[in-house]
């Protein structure tokens, strides 16, 4: 017998695959994995430290940069939770149209999901077409804020602007253009016979130990957990959509990609029937402009993010200014199922597996 | 125009002799002039293909590619080599120097040999060996020890995984490409080129060994290292592989190497399957230029397309498809050939 030995071999911080600064170090035998350790921190920005020297509004920026691939629904988060601490009644039409740019935000975060997995697996046309649509989403985001990633269009009580009128039917052409947007990912991605050996099979997370690790959001429910916090603990006004709750059924790789897919579609839903019920009216609620909540106010508020429960917990101490702010970050938690589900694994895999769970490494380390 | 290339030749060496040199040295001289011409063939190839795979990737995905440096930004290529060029010759500390320094050699060195015996014309070849096909099968498979060489002396646990990847790689299907090639051989009955390009006068081996062309396909695109076989690069897990400690010139030269393999691949498929140099009104060496082309972009389409094949699957997809569909091709040629003699063809 060939005398073998086991060896480290570190992905990241800096390679191709990770996704930002991740720090994954691989114990390897030949190409197996035998474990994988999860380093985080390298994009580390004390986000929650810094909140404590901004006041309340200084802040809706600084959340924009948590889940940068869909910034809307981080600042929605924020927003609402500070909204919960004052009491604060949105208008009817601000809440709709937080609605329409979450769900947006939603999408193009899946739309990068999948781009990015394919040119994981070495398919880069996949990631041209990916980005290609994922810019007419950023189109609509440049229209109403005037910035294409990080839009901090959010502000306590509603917007600071109203949605400019070629929004409308810009959002209804492209929500016309998701089927023929599908046709092509499943012609070159989904239907493609190495795409499906690279990813079905692999990186198996069970439902028990989905929920031990507390994962949440889209890898959730790829291993079958009907979980959807717009369903089970409806926020905002999320309860008069319909709309339906992709499950996957084994929790492997593949079901991650195909319940992104099927995400994607049922938040174009739910904006045509957002857009459909639009009312007219203000956008935006009168509040105060220095926002001081009462001193020992604390409140945890949570949404469904493009990657997970996405949470805020803040502890006011009366002055303009959170005495705590902390962030349950989705992405952070599950990053660490990946040693659970790369074991065993080849090398290759352990890049699909990142790549399926989706993680942002601005949300993780924050 | 047919004779163009050859006449030149003829012409060269009579002009020599008539200068007074012995009939041993001007073919000498001519054998340096056709070496120097290889040279010139590879390197223009190189700068036009990949001019032409960034165009060709660029229409795929959707965006312009090269536009900005001459005519379609067709120069792109001569100032990315100039660029090259100029670079910093990084050697780490840490490698094995003398291997490390050699392996991009010895690799554009393999595939520039791979030419010798390819039929770029009628008569066009440089040595018609009597067992050509057999020396480019076996010269192909050497280039394995320089991505090994790059792999192991770059001392890199990246470099090493890719070296090692390569090498099981190009062993398992250097079989299947050898084994696909042997139907033609047997209806031929010879390794020569010449004789089989003269064999396909009336029929092209594609329509008579379509599993052999399809099979001598796939092995061809792994023992290139191309998408979706291209493991030992594999940019997104391996960080370039084999090549990831290499910088400028060094790091073109296996570039170089892989497009020169390609070209010389393709040209063997249009001369073992396509007919080679025949055809219809043009000149021959346009013909198999025309055909190789055809051939690249054939490659390129399916390198664009496709997602990368995880390694263990490449394996099995050798040892338990291709090998034993090669190998049956093998007695289903043997089969044909025997039942059509006894009917007196």
């Amino acid at each position: 017998m060939l005398q073998t030995d086991q060896y480290n071999i570190n992905i990241g911080p800096i390679h191709p695959s990770t996704h930002g600064g991740l720090h994954v170090e691989a114990v390897m035998d030949g190409e197996t994995i035998v474990d994988a350790i999860v380093h985080v921190g390298y994009v580390h920005r004390a986000v929650e430290k810094i909140a404590e020297s901004r006041t309340y509004t200084q802040f809706i920026p600084y959340a924009s940069r948590l889940d940068y691939l869909a910034s809307h629904l981080p600042t929605m988060g924020y927003v609402q939770t500070v909204e919960k601490m004052l009491d604060i009644h949105v208008p009817e039409r601000a809440e709709y149209i937080r609605i329409i740019m979450g769900e947006f935000s939603r999408i193009a975060s899946h739309i990068l999901f999948v781009g990015s997995l394919a040119i994981d697996l070495g398919a880069t046309t996949g990631f041209t077409y990916c980005m290609r649509d994922r810019e007419k989403i950023l189109d609509l985001f440049e229209m109403t804020s005037g910035q294409r990633m990080i839009a901090s269009y959010m502000r306590f009580g509603g917007f600071a602007e109203d949605l400019p009128e070629e929004f409308i039917p810009a959002a209804r052409n492209f929500l016309k253009n998701i089927p023929q947007m599908f046709d092509e990912y499943n012609h070159l991605l989904s239907g493609n016979e190495i795409l499906q050996a690279r990813l079905k099979n692999i990186g198996v997370l069970s439902a028990e130990d989905a929920i031990n690790y507390g994962i949440t959001g889209p890898n959730l429910r790829a291993s079958g957990v009907d979980y959807d916090l717009r369903k089970a603990e409806p926020y905002g006004i999320y309860d008069r959509f319909a709309f339906d709750v992709p499950l996957g059924e084994k929790g492997d790789n593949y079901d991650r990609f195909m319940v992104r897919l099927q995400e994607i579609e049922q938040s174009g839903r739910i904006i045509t029937q957002a857009l459909d019920q639009l009312p007219e009216g203000e956008i935006r609620a009168k509040i105060p402009r220095i926002v001081k909540p009462e001193k020992g106010l604390e409140v945890y508020h949570r949404i469904e993010s493009a990657k997970g429960e996405l949470g805020y917990y803040i502890v006011s101490d009366g002055g303009e200014k959170p005495y705590r702010l902390h962030v349950r970050a989705p992405s952070f938690i599950n990053l660490m199922v990946l040693p659970l589900i790369s074991r065993g694994g080849k090398l290759q895999d352990i890049i699909a597996n990142i790549a399926t769970l989706d993680p942002v490494l601005g949300e993780a380390d924050r | 125009m047919e004779h163009f290339f050859v006449n030149t030749a003829h012409a060269l060496v009579a002009w020599l002799t008539g200068l007074g040199l012995a009939p041993g040295w001007a073919d000498l001289i001519l054998l340096v002039v056709q070496w120097i011409a290889v040279i010139i063939i590879v390197i223009l190839n190189i700068t036009v293909l990949i001019w032409l795979e960034r165009k060709v990737s660029g229409f795929i995905q959707q965006r312009l590619g090269p536009n900005r440096l001459g005519p379609f930004g067709m120069f792109q290529t001569i100032a990315d080599a100039i660029k090259l060029l100029t670079k910093e010759d990084i050697v780490p500390s840490q490698t094995d120097r003398m291997i490390f320094k050699t392996a991009p050699m010895v690799f554009i060195i393999i595939s520039v040999m791979l030419y010798v015996v390819i039929p770029m014309g009628d008569g066009m070849e440089i040595v018609d060996l009597n067992v050509g096909l057999f020396y480019f099968i076996s010269i192909g498979s050497l280039s394995t020890i320089a991505l090994l060489m790059a792999g192991w002396g770059s001392n890199n646990k990246w470099s090493l995984l890719g070296g090692m990847r390569s090498v099981a790689q190009m062993i398992s299907y250097e079989i299947p490409l050898a084994f696909s090639l042997l139907g033609v051989v047997m209806i031929t009955g010879s390794l020569r080129m010449s004789d089989i390009v003269a064999a396909q006068s009336n029929i092209w081996f594609v329509v008579l060994q379509p599993i052999a062309f399809i099979t001598y396909f796939i092995s061809a695109t792994a023992e290139l290292n191309r998408g979706p076989f291209d493991m030992p690069e594999a940019e997104q897990e391996l960080t370039s592989g084999a090549y990831t400690e290499y910088t400028g010139m060094r790091w073109a030269l296996f570039f170089l190497a892989e497009y020169t393999n390609l070209v010389a691949v393709s040209a063997l498929m249009a001369t073992v399957f396509f007919g080679g140099w025949q055809g219809p009104w043009l000149p021959s060496w346009l013909w198999i230029i025309i055909k190789t082309y055809l051939i690249l972009n054939v490659f390129f389409l399916i390198k664009w397309t496709f997602p990368r094949i995880r390694m263990d699957h490449l394996m099995s997809f050798s040892w338990k498809f291709l090998i034993p569909v090669s190998l049956a091709n093998i007695l289903l040629t043997g089969a044909g050939i025997e039942v059509l003699m006894r009917m007196g063809w």
